[in-house]
This record gives structure tokens, C-alpha cells and sequence, in this order.
């Protein structure tokens, strides 16, 4: 190829295309207006110069044959296949006619927003939602079960959340001074070729082992980390809240907790109510007090002190609160409660979780759990990073409790080197996510209240402003307690990828009036669209990236026909649809976005990138003693009571559990022994692909290659009993329904497990009814259930279901 | 290119997680139909005493592996170096890369040429 005439452009990586969550700094290579190679960016700080596959097959990605190049009308009947091109004038005003009708008839919430994995469409799906009224912006997975159950819960114990730090908040990286190599790193429940999930690199974490990182590896799979762990923890899938309680067990009860973090800096203090089981208010206890501030016991005047939530400390001075002990305090009407720390009742809690029984649940050694444990609380500093399986199971929260004091505990809680509090870069928000309000936001408090779920579960009204996904299914059914008759869909493949349970989806989909899907290339679920619009890759957009730190821009390197970018998209119809619309241009919005920067987008397309100073609320450390988290400059956690809470005042106004907790999932042998006895593999779903991101990438020849048909991972004793092969195709069947995978027999999976691979459909094959990409021959997800999410509205049980496996053709088919 | 090999690629297959970044890296340098690379990534998943096992990836360069010569003659590193994601991959003179064979274990010198 010869390089005369090539210009590069500088950009960002960040959805369309390698479709992780981004971040990656790319120089493209474009001559004549074409893409003729990409390649890392050696001066971008955050990839250094390293590229995954995906982002390096983008040649064969933005010209496929298969793009979507057009807006499309849909001519026959839905699923038939049969499309018409027409302008994007003609798409827009279909759109808005269509649209608004809808709205005068059934009003805007009756019309739905899905998308997908963490993209560069959340802002803009919100800001065309909320510009035609509709509150309704949904994840499309069961429980939201993706990042923001772990936000939530995050923000509801120490009000923001964090990461492991590989120092990606300084210029310098691991150069930095103010940066330390945390000693050890618990893996929990991640897999490394995959890469970059929650916006980060994943090879970090090899970088930190190169620089010294010991790993604990929590993972039923023997992972790459599980093979290069310091300590492995094979645990049942599903049962890693009862192993989080087992590591707090044995570093409360050994003594190896940070007891300075957990005076100063947690609710450990505060008092507990015998009584009523609920936190002691001050308006228990004082006429007029507030409802909102707590009690301690104060060993030096031994009686009890009003902790102050406002003020962030006790309301009188030289309180010494006593972390244990029982006390009796004189209520507002005269009588006497008795009462208990929060530090004691979180000490029951965890003594609920003996070792030997914590081996009895998840089928690790008591004695392996110990050493890990030690080596956690030992090795300073320390940082976890967890996995979406923590999402994946409907106790995440508790789950999430318990892994947050484990950090919190052992005083790892934004230090370098440990859980580092990730905030937008320099506050610069585009769009309501969890304890963050962007630019984008509904006109009214008013126009929120139709919400699916939020009536329902306390995290949608506190932290979570997108409708409850199950909930949202059902209510397309049922038409209660008002009708859904239209669905935006943004490059998200309900039938495919992110559906469970999907011939529900699909049923759906059929009865809607209206759908419109924007997409890149066609799958089975823009089968069932009115119109489909063609949306630009990352090399072919402008856009804003604050998700952490650095700030940057997404550049504009190439243009494909007429496809357009997410932004471009929605801009215009929410032009259209609200006409108080606030901005003119997309240009405007970006600098609206990045405004606390100081910066206009036009320069920072010219720097790239650019890192908040030193003592700004979104670069470390110790922010909690600086005041740099609350928004009253306060030292202190953004939550109820100002400290990182061990038992959760949030949660107890929800009337869930307040503290950490096992909660058996619904479908394990343990759950339900009488399925097992049918099913008796443990199935799980979702190991992670270089490949592939979720249920995209079947069509890109380099990467196909590496990963040509589902999988399913079988141990060889297993695969060795039901008579299968490496290579043979296997029926995974349980009482939903059944796939077909090819065995692949591997020590990798326990025996008595097996992993299937997700997000397959094969677009070599028809698209029209009733082939659909063959879309239901190797779909994991129709083996998963709706409907089965956590007490909160959060989490499902994906990684842990049951199954049975036989050969294809085989004697028992 | 005639005579003895003198360049070649050293690989830490300790740090390899099996990312496919090099084949596809090299596909998109030389427009190599699918399939087709200069190196390819083995997975090799080893069977230990006690019911143990390690999982390991390592790239292996193939007969198409030209050491990146239109690359490195202008002073870059191989596609497939220049991209390693776990940073396991170094192009140069055998001599030196033998030296540094022996600063720790798991490492491999491919002299594909």
C-alpha cells in the first residue's frame, strides 16, 4: 500500500466499531476519503499505543458489504424482509408524523427509547426521550442487569463510584509519583482477552502484574487470571455475595481491619434500634429533630449525641462514639429504646458466615477463602475489580454491599492503588446516570412520574432514571396501567444479544404500532422495524467522551453514504418534536456537556484529551478527607449520613435489607433440587470473546475466523459421560427451551458446569421471517427467564441456570 | 532475504492472555484474506497434577511472517509488536533478544526468518 497521500486523524474509540465502551486513542489512516488502516494512538495515555482486534478490523467494518447505507421503509409485512430506500427527509417526517400522533393519542410515555451496552447513545437517546416527553429510556436487559445495578449500589453505601486504579487520572500513568502498584488485585469474576468493559482497558491489570500486582481470581471458569492467581477461588455461580461475607468474616474477626477508616469514615457508630430494628433518629429522640440525622453513643459523657447529616459531625464537640456496646436512650415520648451500634449489627451479620459453612454454599475451601482473605487485607494497597457477573445475579446489591466494605474496611477506598472514586472528567456530564444530573434532563419532575418501575423499586427513583426493563416487557403485554405503542431502538438487538427469554421480544415487537430501529448493519430485531435508519461508525462522528478521565473527542475521519451518527440523528427529530429545544447546533450541545472544562469542543478536538487538574473533584485521592466529593465541600461521602455506610439508610427507607447478605439465586441445584434433578448442569452464559462484542461482529471476516460458531464449554469427564466430541454440535436444553453449540471440551469449565457462549445469530443466513439470521438456532438467552430480578428491580439470574446437554443426532434427541 | 537469520521476536507467553490482537493486526498490515496471518495464537490449556490446569495463549509466527520488513526498514515496529495488547511481543536483533531470554521464565525467540 503506498502511503502517499494519506492523511491520519487523530480520534477516540467509542461504540460503533469495536463496540466496547470506548476510550481507546486511534490514528486513522484515510486515503481518498477511505479507511485504509487504523492503528493505536502511541501518545494516548490510555491505550499507549495498543489496539484490540476489533478496533483493528474497522477496515473491514465501515465498507461491509452489509452496512446499512440508507434510511429504510418497511414495504410488506413486518418480518417479510421487503424494504424500500428513502431520503432522510422523507424517514424524518414519517418519523415525526408517525411519533406524534402517538403521543397526542396515547401520550409520549406510551413510546419507549431501548438501547443496548454502554455506548455513545446513552446522552442522545435520553436527549430525543425527554424531547418528545417520554421518560421512558430503557436498558433492554432483564434487572438492567449491566453497570447500573453496581452504580447503584455504589452510590447508595458511599455515594460515588470506583474502579482499581492503574493510574489512568494522570498524564504520567503509572509514572506518576502520586500513583502506587497496588500489591494485590482481587479479579473478580472478569476475564482478560476480552478486554474493555465499564470503561476500562482490561490489559491494565496485566500491566499491573508486571509491575507486581498479586492476583486473587474469583471465578468458576479457570480463567487467564485464575491460572496466574496467588489464589483461585472456584466458586459456584451465584454464590459470591455468602464468599464476599466469608472475607469479611475472616478480616473482622482476625482483626485485620483498617479501625481508623471504620471510625472516622463509616456510620459504624451510629445506633441501631432494638425495638424496630431501624436506625435511632434524632426526631426519636428530640422534639423537633430531624429525621435526617442520626444518634451515636458518646462514651465520655455517656449518653447519646446527635450525629449532625448536614454538618457531617456531631452536633456537639468532643464526641467520643462508642463503635460497640449496648445502650438505652430516652425516646421523645418518654420511654426508653434500647439499642445497638451499627458496627454490632454488621458484626452479626458477617458471623452469620462461618467458613465451613461459606465452603458448604459455594464450594470453595474454608481454608483457600482464609489465605485470600488475609492476602487481601494484608497486602497494601489493594484494589478488586469486579465483572458484569456481579450484575448477573439477582442479589447484586447486597452482593455490591458487601464487596464495597471489603474495600472500605481495609481502608483501600481512594488511595492510590486501591478503589479509586471515578467521577465524570471535571464533572462534565451529558445525561442523568446514577448521582450524576448532565445538560440532558426532562423539563419536569412531572413528566418523570409515568416511569415503568419507578413506583415500584426505591433505586429508580433515587439513582436510576431508565424504566425497569422487565416491567417494561410486561407492560407492552398487558397495556397496564397505560398502553406502550411505539419503540426507538438504538443499535440494540433485543432478538440477538440482549434479550432474554426472546421469542417474548419478538411477540413484543409484533405488537407494537411503531418502531423505529437505528442500526449499522440489519439483525433480527431491525426485522421487525417500520424504519430503519443507517447509523455512522465511531471513525464517521463527532462526539464527547467525560465517562472517567481523560475528557475527549471522538473526530470525524471518514464518511460511509449517507449513514449519520447517533447525535446527528436524534438531534434533528428532537428539534422537531420539542420546540423549546435548548440547542442549535451539535456543536453547541458539546459545548454545553463540556462547559466545567473550561474548554469548547473545537479545542478539545485540537488537544485530543485533557486531564482535570490536581484538587479537582475527578482526579484523586482521598477526596472523602479534601471535601471534594459533596457538594457542600464538606470532608465526607455524598450519602444520607455524609460516611461510607456499612448498614444503608437508602435501603432501609426502600424497606430492603439495610446490610450485606447471601441470597440464594433462583434456579441452582440449591434453589431448586427437583429441576436439578432434570437439568443437573449448572449453565452459564456469557464468557466474553475477543472477537465479538455481545451480538455484534458475526459478519467481519478477521474476527469470525477466530471464533467461527457458538460454543459451548463442556469438561472432558462430562463431555467424556453424554458421549460428545470436541467440535460436535450439542443441544443445551432446559425447561425454557433449547440451543445448539458446538462442544468445546475444555479444563477450563468445572464438571459440573457448562459455559455457552452469547449474542449469536448468523448473518450469512436469510434475514425474513422465519429464518431471521437464524437467530433461534444458537441463542443462549432462550434458556433464561424475564422477570426474575432482584428485590430492588435490579439484576437476573444469567450466570447461574440449570440445563441439560446432548449430542445433536444423538440417541437422546 | 538470503543468510542467516538475524532479527526475530521474543514473546513473554507468561503475560499472552489470548487477545488476537497480532494476527489481526498483521491481516489489516498485509490485507491478509480471513484465516491467513503472519502469526497465529495457540491456546494451550496444559493438564496438571491434582486436578490442576494453566491456561496459556502464544502467538507463533507462521511462514507468511516477514519480521514487518516494509515496517521496521522505516523504523516502526511490527504491526503485530506495535498492537500487543499485555505488551508480550519484542521485534530485534537475536543477539540482544537472546540476552534478555534469560531475564525470566515463560519466554520464547521465534526466528521466523
Amino acid at each position: 500500500m503506498s502511503t502517499r497521500n494519506v492523511q491520519i486523524v487523530r480520534t477516540t474509540t467509542w461504540s460503533a466499531g469495536p463496540g466496547c465502551h470506548g476510550g481507546c486513542g486511534v490514528l486513522a489512516h484515510v486515503k481518498d476519503g477511505k479507511l485504509v488502516k487504523l492503528e493505536g494512538d502511541p501518545d494516548h495515555p490510555w491505550n499507549q499505543g495498543r489496539l484490540c482486534a476489533r478496533a483493528l478490523a474497522m477496515t473491514q467494518y465501515v465498507d461491509h458489504p452489509m452496512r446499512l447505507r440508507r434510511p429504510l421503509k418497511r414495504i410488506g409485512e413486518r418480518g417479510e424482509g421487503q424494504w424500500g430506500e428513502i431520503s432522510w427527509d422523507e424517514a424524518f417526517d414519517l418519523i415525526e408524523q408517525r411519533m406524534k400522533t402517538i403521543r397526542q393519542d396515547f401520550g409520549p410515555e406510551s413510546v419507549i427509547f431501548s438501547m443496548g451496552t454502554g455506548r455513545d447513545i446513552g446522552p442522545w437517546i435520553c436527549m430525543l426521550a425527554y424531547a418528545y416527553g417520554s421518560p421512558n429510556v430503557m436498558f433492554a436487559l432483564s434487572g438492567n442487569a449491566c453497570y447500573t445495578p453496581r452504580f447503584a449500589a455504589l452510590d447508595t453505601v458511599q455515594g460515588d463510584y470506583c474502579v482499581f486504579d492503574a493510574g489512568q487520572w494522570l498524564p504520567d500513568r503509572y509514572d506518576d509519583p502520586r500513583f502506587e502498584v497496588p500489591a494485590c488485585m482481587i479479579v473478580w469474576g472478569y476475564n482478560i482477552p476480552a478486554t474493555c468493559p465499564d470503561n476500562l482497558f482490561g490489559h491494565w491489570i496485566v500491566d499491573l502484574m508486571k509491575r507486581g500486582t498479586k492476583i486473587i481470581s474469583i471465578d468458576p471458569r479457570l480463567s487467564w487470571f485464575a491460572s496466574r492467581a496467588e489464589h483461585w477461588l472456584r466458586l459456584r455461580p451465584g454464590t459470591d455475595p455468602a464468599l464476599a461475607m466469608g472475607f469479611l468474616n475472616v478480616i473482622i474477626n482476625e482483626d485485620l481491619y483498617d479501625d481508623q477508616f471504620l471510625e472516622k469514615w463509616t456510620n459504624a457508630a451510629h445506633l441501631i434500634r432494638e425495638d424496630t430494628g431501624k436506625l435511632l433518629r434524632e426526631s426519636d429522640v428530640v422534639e423537633g429533630g430531624s429525621r435526617d440525622n442520626f444518634m451515636a453513643w458518646d462514651d465520655a459523657t455517656d449518653q447519646a449525641a446527635v450525629w449532625d447529616a448536614g454538618l457531617v459531625e456531631y452536633k456537639r464537640p468532643d464526641v467520643n462514639p462508642a463503635l460497640s456496646g449496648d445502650c438505652e436512650v430516652r425516646l421523645v415520648d418518654g420511654t426508653t429504646a434500647a439499642c445497638r451500634t451499627v458496627w454490632d449489627a454488621f458484626r452479626t451479620e458477617v458471623d452469620k458466615y462461618p467458613l465451613d459453612e461459606v465452603e458448604e454454599i459455594t464450594g470453595v475451601p474454608a481454608r483457600d477463602i482464609a489465605q485470600a482473605a488475609r492476602f487481601y487485607a494484608r497486602s497494601k494497597p489493594a484494589s478488586i475489580h469486579w465483572g458484569v457477573p456481579i450484575d448477573m445475579t439477582p442479589a447484586v446489591s447486597p452482593l455490591c454491599q458487601a464487596i464495597a466494605a471489603l474495600w472500605a474496611l481495609t481502608g483501600n477506598l481512594d488511595v492510590p492503588g486501591g478503589n479509586v472514586i471515578s467521577r465524570f472528567a471535571f464533572d462534565a456530564v451529558a445525561y442523568a446516570l446514577p448521582g450524576a444530573e448532565g445538560v440532558i434532563k426532562l423539563k419536569s419532575k412531572e413528566q418523570d412520574k409515568p416511569r415503568i418501575g419507578a413506583d415500584r423499586y426505591g433505586p429508580f427513583n433515587k439513582f436510576i432514571w431508565r424504566c425497569q426493563t422487565d416491567l417494561a416487557l410486561q407492560q407492552i403485554f398487558t397495556g397496564e396501567p397505560y398502553p406502550i405503542k411505539g419503540l426507538w431502538i438504538q443499535t440494540c438487538n433485543l432478538l440477538a444479544g440482549i434479550g432474554l427469554d426472546p421469542k417474548k421480544w419478538r411477540d413484543a415487537l409484533k405488537q407494537l404500532d411503531f418502531i423505529v430501529a437505528v442500526d449499522l448493519f440489519m439483525n433480527p430485531t431491525t426485522q421487525y422495524a417500520d424504519v430503519v435508519l443507517p447509523a455512522a461508525s465511531f471513525l464517521e462522528k463527532e462526539g464527547v467522551r467525560s465517562w472517567w478521565v481523560p475528557l475527549q473527542s471522538i473526530n470525524k475521519a471518514i464518511s460511509m453514504d449517507e449513514c449519520r451518527s447517533d447525535v446527528e440523528i436524534n438531534f434533528e427529530l428532537a428539534r422537531r418534536f420539542d420546540p423549546d429545544f435548548k440547542w442549535g447546533t451539535t456543536h453547541e450541545l458539546f459545548d454545553d456537556i463540556i462547559k466545567p472544562s473550561g474548554l469548547t469542543f473545537e479545542e478539545l478536538q485540537q488537544k485530543g484529551w485533557a486531564f482535570p487538574p490536581e484538587g479537582h473533584p475527578s482526579c484523586p485521592y482521598r477526596r472523602h478527607e479534601k471535601g471534594l466529593l459533596r457538594a457542600d465541600n464538606k470532608p465526607g461521602f455524598q450519602t444520607p449520613t455524609g460516611r461510607f455506610e456499612l448498614y444503608s439508610t437508602l435501603r432501609e427507607d426502600w424497606g430492603l435489607e439495610p446490610m450485606p447478605h447471601h441470597e440464594e439465586p433462583p434456579f441452582t441445584p440449591v434453589s431448586r433440587p427437583e429441576l436439578a434433578k432434570d437439568y443437573p448442569l449448572i449453565l452459564s452464559t456469557g464468557r466474553r470473546s475477543p472477537a465479538f462484542f455481545h451480538s455484534e461482529h458475526r459478519m467481519i471476516p478477521w474476527l469470525r475466523q477466530i471464533e467461527p460458531s457458538p460454543m459451548v464449554e463442556i469438561h472432558p469427564d462430562t463431555a467424556a459421560e453424554h458421549g460428545i466430541d470436541n467440535g460436535e454440535w450439542v443441544w443445551v436444553e432446559n425447561w425454557m427451551g433449547r440451543s445448539k453449540f458446538k462442544a468445546k471440551v475444555t479444563l477450563v469449565v468445572p464438571p459440573w458446569m457448562v459455559m455457552a457462549t452469547h449474542g449469536w445469530w448468523f448473518p450469512e443466513k436469510p434475514g425474513a421471517e422465519p429464518g431471521l439470521y437464524d437467530v433461534w438456532k444458537s441463542n443462549i438467552n432462550q434458556l433464561i427467564p424475564m422477570n426474575a430480578q432482584g428485590k430492588d428491580g435490579l439484576g437476573a439470574p444469567i450466570k447461574h441456570l440449570l440445563c441439560k446437554i446432548y449430542k445433536v443426532g444423538g440417541r437422546e434427541e | 532475504m538470503a543468510g542467516k537469520p538475524e532479527y526475530g521476536l521474543l514473546i513473554d507467553y507468561e503475560y499472552c492472555t489470548g487477545c488476537y490482537t497480532c494476527q489481526v493486526a498483521c491481516a489489516q498490515e498485509y490485507q491478509w484474506p480471513p484465516g491467513t496471518a503472519g502469526i497465529q495464537v495457540l491456546e494451550v490449556v496444559q493438564k496438571l497434577p491434582n486436578d490442576k490446569a494453566y491456561l496459556a495463549f502464544l502467538p507463533f509466527p507462521t511462514e507468511l511472517c516477514i519480521l514487518c520488513a516494509p515496517r521496521t526498514k522505516k523504523g516502526l515496529e511490527p504491526a503485530c509488536v506495535k498492537h500487543c495488547m499485555a505488551g508480550c511481543m519484542k521485534y530485534g536483533p537475536l543477539e540482544d533478544l537472546s540476552k534478555e531470554l534469560g531475564n525470566k521464565p515463560r519466554m520464547v525467540l521465534w526466528s521466523p526468518r
